[in-house]
């Protein structure tokens, strides 16, 4: 198999896991799991993470295809905006009744 | 406990359903903490789990139909060998994982064919269930079929341990198709299930260039209590308990 990550032949490739509870949502990170290929991949994660009814739709990604920053890049990819409460939308007043916000 | 042999046909039928899914349900759970990755632990669990939910219905079902006071607990749990009326393929050892998949194939797609039918039995407690467990039943299909290509057409020690499987597990699935109960428009003629059930097995055995076994004898006898020595000793480990401390609760 050529997806996901770690393809040596003891272990299984490691997935990322995405479940969407009810319609309307968006599909969340619930965790990760060990599947030999991307169809077994999708019947794990329906195992794993939907047997108490958690969900409607289920995403799974090799982890391997997960682009992260790295830690080292934190002060630079984070900090710039910690002093800029302009960019939060609380400036202005919410008209009554105004609902789903 | 008393004969069962006496019980009113629409009991003993679904005894022997509920039988078929306790045992396997109890086979199957043996696996937990074993299997290849936990990952396929908890999918072996879930499946059992669903078995263990239509034994319960089954069971419950077959105790009121008789009508003798006894309830799921008694059936399962106060009854010998010789009074279960499974088929024995759902009572041999797990084996490897080949042989636990080969009889998962076998047996789930048998169930798919028989909930299907039962979804338009004249027994409203029947359909009902067989309505919901098909549902159940076609991703147990699935899980093993997934797991039969894999193995069949994998590398070529899986393929020769996955034929292994199969050819231990043939000879029980013949017994499948043995009458099971006279109820017309009640109980499904095994017999009629059988050309969907061949169906797709076979269409999965080829995809996974594996080759359906001949065996030379075949089992029989299990819907008569007759068992293979397996199930005594599953028994013993599933009984133990309720037989010990009567009526403990937790």
């Amino acid at each position: 198999m050529t997806e996901g990550s770690d393809t040596s032949k003891r272990s299984w490739p490691l997935w990322e896991v995405f479940v969407r509870a009810r319609r309307g949502l968006a599909h969340q990170h619930v965790g990760s799991l060990h599947a030999p290929d991307a169809t077994m991949a999708l019947r794990n994660a329906r195992d794993v993470y939907t047997r108490r009814s958690e969900g409607v739709s289920i995403w799974v990604v090799p982890s391997s295809a997960i682009v992260a920053n790295s830690p080292d890049e934190k002060d630079q990819f984070f900090d710039p905006a910690q002093d800029k409460v302009y960019r939060h939308p609380t400036f202005y007043d919410v008209p009554e009744g105004a609902k789903h916000l | 406990m008393s004969g069962i042999r006496t019980l009113p046909p629409l009991a003993a039928y679904s005894l022997a359903l509920g039988d078929d899914a306790l045992i396997l349900a109890q086979r199957l759970g043996e696996w937990v903490a074993h299997a290849p990755q936990i990952e396929e632990d908890v999918a072996l669990a879930n499946i059992a789990l669903d078995l263990l939910g239509q034994a319960r219905t089954l069971l419950g079902y077959a105790g009121a139909v008789e009508g003798a006071g006894r309830d799921e607990d008694d059936l399962a749990y106060l009854r010998d060998d010789r009074d279960f009326r499974n088929v024995q393929l759902v009572e041999i050892p797990n084996g490897d994982f080949a042989v636990t998949m080969a009889r998962q194939l076998v047996f789930s797609a048998y169930q798919y064919e028989l909930y299907t039918a039962l979804g338009s039995s004249g027994d409203a407690t029947l359909a009902g269930l067989a309505g919901k467990a098909v549902k159940e039943v076609a991703y147990h299909r699935d899980h093993a079929t997934q797991w039969v290509l894999r193995l069949g057409d994998g590398t070529e020690l899986s393929h020769v341990r996955m034929q292994a499987g199969l050819d231990q597990v043939w000879p029980y699935t013949e017994e499948l198709f043995d009458p099971a109960s006279q109820l017309r428009g009640v109980a499904a003629d095994p017999a009629t299930l059988r050309p969907a059930w061949d169906q797709y097995v076979t269409s999965v055995l080829s995809e996974a260039t594996l080759s359906k076994p001949e065996p030379r004898w075949r089992s029989r006898g299990g819907r008569d209590g007759l068992h293979t020595e397996h199930l005594g000793h599953l028994l013993a480990e599933m009984q133990h308990l309720h037989r010990s401390h009567p009526g403990a609760t937790w």
